[in-house]
């Protein structure tokens, strides 16, 4: 390793790290073990539906990352005049 | 009662084997009734990293198939009396074992033991599905290299939905190992942390065993470095592992970097 090298190297392990979770974050979806935004989803939902009626089927969630950052993105259509569930 | 503990990873060359030694051997030496049990049949090596090799008469393969009986496959380790050894054949193959033959062996050997620890083959085929069947809990072995993580991400859906616990609808409790860890190389940057590997993974750490030598030389010697070499650090950080499998409470221990010569002359600030 010459001098020139060793100053200007960029560490691999986040690059290894970034691309694991996003690999996973694809494989979990499509091999059963409920992922990360499933999870989410399931239990922000539960939170919810304590207190509004909502259709499951009008929930969209998203979880990305990129350079390190996660953003988890949900759309929930809320019913005209929420009233509480039950 | 009895636990059958799996030591998996989905990859080979991890560091499974090594790890079902050395923790055989700490639990043995803690006063638990041990078995280890090899799962690779065709490929056995756990006799060897016990310097067992030239004790084996009868193996799993035998017993499965009824062809001998529980006690005459069963190999009493010299060293630790109360560890014993259930080899695997290394002239049949995988599909010698059957769903029925290994779990009649599981319930003998539960009667009998404290501790089953089943040393899985590496992949996700019939013998690393049958080393996990029965298992209360599994030890995750897994490199800080990307795809021995995958590869262990994989293994924990599998605990999770095709083992009996899973089936049954009980927990089964996961506990991640990290073994061949270079501290030197994860501080410069290339070698995943633990963290990364923990976050990943969101199975809790049981220990962190550090690349070494001594590793190498316990298997030359046919002695896991628990036995052989007590106070090093790899042999350290598999009895710290065992004592939190018995179930004390304590911090994991991470490898502390090893300073060079030029490091201690700067004392440059490690780990
Ligand atoms: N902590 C360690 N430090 C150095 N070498 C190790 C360590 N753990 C395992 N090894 C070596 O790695 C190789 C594979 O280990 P092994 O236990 O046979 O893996 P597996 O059973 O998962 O295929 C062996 O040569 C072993 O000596
Ligand atoms: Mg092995």
């Amino acid at each position: 390793m010459n001098l020139l090298n060793f100053f200007q190297r960029k560490p691999t392990a986040p690059v290894a790290r970034e691309r694991l979770q996003i690999l996973l974050a694809h494989e979990r979806a499509t091999s059963g073990r409920p992922g990360l935004t499933n999870l989410l989803k399931d239990e922000i939902l539960a939170v919810i539906k304590k207190h509004v009626a909502i259709d499951p089927e009008k929930v969209q969630v998203k979880l990305d990352s990129h350079s390190g950052v996660s953003t988890l993105e949900i759309d929930i259509e809320m019913p005209v005049q929420p009233r509480p569930a039950v | 009662m009895a636990t059958v503990l799996v030591v998996t990873s989905g990859k080979g060359g991890v560091g499974k084997t090594t790890s079902t030694a050395a923790l055989g051997v700490a639990l043995a030496q803690a006063g638990q009734k041990t078995v280890v049990i090899d799962f690779d049949v065709g490929l056995r090596n756990l006799d060897l990293v016990l310097g067992a090799e030239r004790r084996v008469v009868f193996d799993l393969v035998n017993v499965v198939q009824g062809e001998a009986k529980l006690a005459q496959a069963l190999i009493r380790d010299k060293r630790v009396e109360t560890l014993s050894l259930l080899a695997a054949s290394q002239t049949r193959d995988k599909d010698a074992l059957t769903e029925a033959g290994v779990a009649r062996v599981i319930e003998e050997l539960r009667e009998k033991f404290d501790w089953i620890v089943c040393d899985s083959p590496a992949g996700i085929e019939k013998g690393a599905s049958l080393a996990m069947r029965f298992a209360d809990r599994a030890l995750v072995v897994t490199n800080p290299e990307v795809s021995s993580v995958r590869d262990s991400d994989r293994i924990v859906g599998l605990l999770d939905s095709k083992t009996l616990r899973a089936e049954h609808g009980d927990k089964m409790e996961k506990h991640l190992l990290v073994t061949r860890f270079d501290p030197t190389r994860a501080e410069r940057g290339d070698m995943m942390k633990v963290e990364d590997i923990l976050e990943i993974l969101a199975i809790p750490l049981i220990g962190v065993i550090p690349d070494s030598e001594e590793v190498l030389k316990a298997s030359n010697l046919g002695a896991p470095v628990t036995l052989s070499a007590p106070g090093s650090a790899p042999a350290r950080a598999y009895a710290e592992a065992t004592r939190r499998l018995l179930g004390e409470t304590l911090d994991v221990t991470l490898p502390a970097e090893k300073k060079s010569l030029i490091g201690r002359l700067f004392g440059r600030r490690v780990a």
